[in-house]
């Protein structure tokens, strides 16, 4: 009986194997496999940083730089990253990966090197690091995570909490009048001469998403034509912190964020050069 | 006019029920199934056999859960472009 039931089976899943097309020949999409590692990823459910981590790894290998290319990492909640890209990576103190990063790049030239930062990293300890390495026109990539929250340590008010937004510091919402406005870090830096490429972007729709990639993929290209600093804003949520499903808190990105923190480039090579 | 079917195959000890691809998907086609994972995630499951591989939910997926399949049936194919890939070089066919 039991028998009979197993070969059923086994008769069933060839017939669903043999008109299955996942196969091979028929991949359209498949989630990057060298340039990450197995593990799965600590980030909460719906947060941003998995996709920006892909897109990476995407872009690592299909551009087959997986030996030239050095990250560093921040402190926040991508303090990790090095245990999900398969690439070679060095650890910052918070704050300071756009420093580390300009080390490793005067060192190992030919190298291609990229920061990866959250806002509390980037935009509040890190301020003068990141100015001064834009400003000195280091040839190297930062990816700047602005979810504008302290996702880390509990979601604390960051310099990036749009104004009167809610935040474990700032209960009653950010009071412009005594905490400041937003830091729009991304036109900031987009003044400077150092800078080459300066683009503002999301990942919250699958068309935003292609679009960050493609960024992605200009930005190392500049680095190897050794253009200048290229700076990339990702504009992402923090579920846990905003107190929302991952569903509602895209929504929220998409009427809150993004009509503060538009997207699109800001500082484009041909603008420059005219 | 060729008909376009797609699969997806979503890791389930990956996925962490965000339930972003669900909102992604056009076709309607995911759903939050009722087991969890060994996470204790609710895990996505797909519930419609329209998927036609556009591979947005595989896009949005933060945590890289979603493999896509896509096969165009019937209809001779011609090709019109070739694309230049980063790395990899793709063909573009049409139907005659
Ligand atoms: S706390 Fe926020 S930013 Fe950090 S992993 Fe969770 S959702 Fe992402
Ligand atoms: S590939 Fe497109 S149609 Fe298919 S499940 Fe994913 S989002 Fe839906
Ligand atoms: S987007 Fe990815 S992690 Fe989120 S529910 Fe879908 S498959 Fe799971």
């Amino acid at each position: 009986m039991n028998e009979k039931k197993t070969l059923d089976d086994q008769h069933y899943e060839k017939i669903i194997a043999e008109e299955s097309i996942c196969t091979q020949d028929h991949v359209v999409y498949e989630p990057p496999k060298s340039a990450m590692y197995e593990t799965p990823m600590h980030y909460c459910p719906g947060c941003g940083h998995g996709v920006v981590h892909r897109l990476l790894a995407e872009v690592i290998e299909e551009m087959g730089i997986i030996q030239d290319v050095i990250g560093v990492a921040p402190v926040g909640c991508s303090v990790l990253a090095y245990n999900y890209l398969n690439i070679d990576m060095s650890e910052a103190a918070h704050g300071r990966a756009s420093a580390v990063a300009t080390g490793i790049k005067r060192v190992l030239p030919e190298k291609l090197v990229f920061s990866y930062q959250g806002d509390g990293d980037l935009a509040a300890i890190g301020t003068a690091e990141t100015l001064h390495t834009c400003n000195r026109g280091e040839n190297i990539l930062i990816i700047f995570i602005n979810n504008g929250i302290y996702g880390m340590t509990g979601g604390q008010m960051a310099p990036t909490t749009l104004a009167n937004m809610k935040s474990t510091t700032s209960p009653f919402g950010r009071d412009v009048a005594t905490m400041g406005s937003p830091l729009k870090m991304t036109d900031l830096v987009a003044q400077l001469p150092g800078t080459y490429y300066v683009t503002r972007h999301s990942v919250h729709k699958a068309g935003n998403v292609r679009k960050l990639k493609k960024a992605i993929v200009k930005s190392f290209e500049y680095q190897k034509e050794k253009k200048g600093t290229c700076f990339i804003e990702v504009v992402s949520n923090c579920p846990s912190n905003w107190k929302m499903t991952p569903v509602e808190s895209n929504k929220w990105l998409e009427e809150n964020m993004l009509p503060f923190y538009p997207l699109g480039d800001i500082k484009t090579p041909n603008q420059k050069e005219n | 006019m060729a008909k376009v079917y797609g699969d997806i195959v979503i890791d389930i000890e990956k996925c962490k029920g965000c339930e972003l691809c669900v909102a992604a998907c056009p076709q309607d086609s995911l759903e939050q199934s009722r087991e969890v994972n060994s996470k204790g995630y609710l895990y996505i499951v797909k519930v419609q056999d329209n998927c036609t591989g556009c591979i947005n939910c595989a896009l949005v997926c933060p945590d890289g859960a979603i493999t896509v399949y896509r096969e165009v049936a019937g209809g001779k194919k011609k090709e019109v472009a070739k694309v230049k890939n980063v790395n990899k070089d793709m063909t573009i066919t049409v139907d005659e």
